[in-house]
């Protein structure tokens, strides 16, 4: 087996890894399922990570980088380089279609697509009983990334992940 | 009002989030830290506009205040994003995601008070009057700022005038507000936040933000 394998092999199993991490704020998806995971390149001396932040101020990237750091210990030696990148920055379009149906069943409503919805109002589902005749509480709900939303069937609130 | 508290908290989490990003590579130009710059500059050498260091007030102080904020902002990103300097480029970027949601929920809220009882249209209206004469400052180009722009580095921010005005015209139209009439304005002589020279409001602020790291200056969090 030549390196480059060796090195795809590793790379392989840290994707693997990471996909195992759930997002510390909304724990039913993993940070891979969400997009915060933007590259994995392993050399022969290092394993480099490259995130991208959902939001710039969000309190989660700590956490999950430490996150990354413990859960590839298991998975290789080589050393972790943790690489930020902002371009092109994260939409919840990079939410995966079977992470938003892990979103409704956890109650919290999935995105809508960014492209679709920038000029006219979003519709909502409620995730607790299918209606569409639901209407915004607050343009902000528990964590940045989040509305909150009320559904005028069932009457319940919930939290709506914002297509941004 | 929890929820609107959560927002504004949100909006501040966002605005922390950036200002570390801007932070940290003007402190990379700089030699300091972001932390450095944020906790142990005096508020002289604090460049910010005279705005966003007035006191929160009622809601229809804090909502003036973020509303003219907000639209200046999403105008000053969106010209920022295709800066020549590829960092500031991708930073604004960033941060005009988070901004175009931010003066969509301050433009809502100037509506439904401008728009809503007498006593939150008599109270948008005095704060919108009060905040007006620092809105000058915001479309005024420092010494420091014109070789910037005419590098293609930072925003022309004097062009940005006339579509700020328009879509605040527009805002406040919906919300049956008056525009002020522009008349003094405070930092237009060269003397404003971009200066250094502010309220007193900051210096609360800054004491209440830098009170930690200078008690315990090798505070690890």
């Amino acid at each position: 087996m030549n390196l480059r394998n060796a090195g795809d092999d590793v790379a392989r199993a840290v994707w693997t890894a990471l996909g195992a991490i759930a997002d510390p704020e909304i724990p039913v998806v993993s940070i891979v399922e969400l997009g915060i995971v933007r590259d994995v390149r392993c050399g022969d001396d290092e394993c480099v990570v490259t995130l991208t932040p959902t939001y710039s101020g969000c309190p989660a990237m700590r956490v999950i980088e430490s996150d990354v750091q413990s859960a590839l210990a298991l998975v290789t030696n080589r050393p972790l380089r943790i690489v930020t990148a902002l371009t092109p920055p994260w939409t919840s379009d990079a939410i995966a279609p079977e992470a938003r149906r892990k979103l409704a069943a956890a109650g919290i409503a999935p995105p809508g697509e960014v492209s679709r919805i920038v000029f006219q109002r979003e519709a909502v589902r409620c995730p607790n009983c299918g209606s569409m005749r639901t209407e915004e509480i607050a343009r902000f709900g528990s964590t940045a990334c989040k509305a909150q939303y009320r559904c005028r069937d069932c009457l319940e609130p919930f939290d709506y992940f914002k297509p941004h | 009002m929890l929820e609107e508290d959560i927002a504004s908290t949100n909006v501040g989490l966002d605005l922390l989030g950036q200002a570390r990003l801007w932070l940290a590579y003007a402190g990379e130009i700089d030699g300091r830290s972001e932390d450095r710059l944020a906790y142990f500059r005096e508020s002289g050498d604090f460049r910010n506009l005279l705005l966003v260091e007035q006191p929160n007030g009622n809601y229809a102080d804090t909502i003036a205040r973020q509303y003219l904020f907000d639209q200046w902002h999403v105008l000053v990103l969106a010209e920022l994003a295709t800066s020549k300097d590829s960092r500031i480029a991708a930073i604004a970027a960033k941060a005009l995601t988070e901004v175009r949601y931010h003066v969509e929920r301050s433009s809502r809220w100037v509506i439904r008070l401008g728009d809503g009882t007498d006593l939150s249209h008599g109270r948008m209206q005095a704060a919108t009057d009060a905040l007006w004469m620092y809105t000058g400052e915001m479309h005024i180009a420092d010494a420091s700022e014109r070789p910037l722009i005419e590098a293609g580095i930072a925003a022309d921010v004097e062009a940005l005038r006339v579509p700020w005005l328009a879509d605040v015209r527009s805002v406040f139209a919906e919300a049956t507000l008056t525009v002020p009439a522009d008349s003094w304005m405070q930092g237009a002589n060269g003397r404003g936040g971009k200066q250094g020279v502010h309220t007193e409001h900051l210096s609360h602020l800054l004491a209440e933000m830098q009170v930690l790291p200078r008690t315990y200056p090798d505070a690890r969090w």
